[in-house]
């Protein structure tokens, strides 16, 4: 639901708790943790990301998922993922990751011009 | 709503004692997901996180939607002119004819778990016995209510697992909500004259309860709770007999629709 609250970063992350399933073993609550949720739409496509929500553990992060994700037949298909497992790339290192790649137009199919009389390109 | 629309030519001339029987025993079911879905959406922003009160709310609008189809057919059976807002707004506490589990409070979470995973595991067998109903309504609405419902068995069973087998705290919160719901199951598999009158169309509630007891005594022991041996039970909600709660519950319910008679979104 909260999509940006505790958004990944390359940094440390701090522990949201154990996401193996005994999260509700672990004494008592410090808030549960967040899981990053994938829903493919359908079959042939790839899941996408589509938020984030909390949940004790794995099996009530799917059903939750379930719940706020899928009430409008969005998906046949659900991936939740521990919000601390995922390494993302920092906003502090987006000029080094991306710039070079804005001046190199020739990366691009449409750079090419394509020979006349080239069939099936 | 679901399923062919009702062709009373086959029961209203020769069997009027059979169709006063199917509308008693569609109203009592009709009855019985109407109250818990208003108890449920009760819990609407009192949930202890947002994602449980979606859900929550999901699974009272799943009931709301069985009671709407049942309560509909009801109105069509009796042939009164009455349709389903009659039914659910316009009776009071002695014409309803639910069973009493559904109308208690709410409790702490863990009560309203308990009553769902009992009532839940009750709605799985009733509707996958109406699947083979010689009803062509109940058989349809049965073909979906029972992947409802088995949503809502499980969301039950998620909880008291943990709950049950978590802290001691949750322990103990855990069974004393199993000790608050006990007296009202054995009410649930009690038989009607309705249901002895209808072979072949109603679920006998008797035969139910195999297969609720395996799946709720697995439960109950995943999640290191015992099941409490009640030392007086319910009876009598089919017949408009209810506890106190039920008579709490309506106002609320239906205070809207009296206050401005045929109010419509």
């Amino acid at each position: 639901m909260t999509a940006n609250e505790n958004p990944p970063t390359s940094g440390p992350v701090p522990d949201p708790g154990p996401a193996d399933g005994n999260a509700h073993r672990a004494g008592p609550r410090k808030g549960w943790p967040l899981w990053e949720v994938f829903i493919r739409a359908r079959r042939g496509l790839s899941h996408q990301h589509v938020g984030s929500l909390h949940a004790p553990d794995a099996a009530m992060a799917l059903r939750n998922a379930r719940d706020v994700y899928t009430r409008r037949g969005e998906g046949v298909s659900i991936w939740v993922v521990p919000s601390r497992s995922i390494t993302a790339s920092s906003p502090d290192e987006k000029d080094p990751f991306f710039d070079p790649a804005l001046d190199k137009a020739y990366r691009h199919p449409t750079f090419y011009d394509v020979p006349e009389g080239v069939a099936h390109l | 709503m679901i399923g062919p629309p009702m062709t009373s030519t086959s029961t209203s001339s020769e069997a009027p004692v059979e169709q006063l029987a199917l509308t008693s025993y569609v109203l009592g079911l009709g009855d019985d997901a109407l109250i818990l879905a208003q108890r449920l959406g009760q819990w609407i922003t009192r949930a202890p996180q947002i994602e449980e009160d979606i859900a929550l709310g999901n699974i009272a609008l799943d009931l709301l939607g069985q009671a709407r189809t049942l309560l509909s057919y009801a109105g069509e059976l009796e042939a009164a002119g009455r349709d389903e807002d009659d039914l659910a707004f316009l009776r009071d506490e002695r014409e309803f004819h639910n069973i009493q589990l559904v109308e208690i409070e709410n409790g702490d979470f863990a009560v309203t778990m308990a009553r769902q995973l009992i009532f839940s595991a009750y709605q799985y067998e009733l509707y996958s016995a109406l699947l083979t109903s010689a009803d062509p309504t109940l058989s349809a609405l049965a073909g979906k209510a029972v992947k409802e419902v088995d949503y809502h068995r499980d969301h039950a069973a998620m909880w008291v697992l943990r709950l049950g087998d978590g802290t001691p705290e949750s322990h103990g919160r855990m069974q004393a909500a199993l000790d608050r719901v006990g007296p009202y199951v054995d009410e649930i598999f009690d038989s009607t004259d309705a249901v002895t009158a209808l072979p072949g169309i109603a679920a006998d509630p008797a035969a139910l309860r195999p297969g609720w007891t395996a799946y709720v005594q697995n439960v109950i022991a995943g999640a290191t709770l015992t099941f409490p041996t009640p030392k007086w039970r319910s009876r009598g909600g089919r017949d408009g007999y209810h506890s106190e709660n039920l008579g709490h519950l309506l106002p609320e319910m239906q205070n809207l629709h009296r206050s401005h008679p045929g109010a419509s979104w």
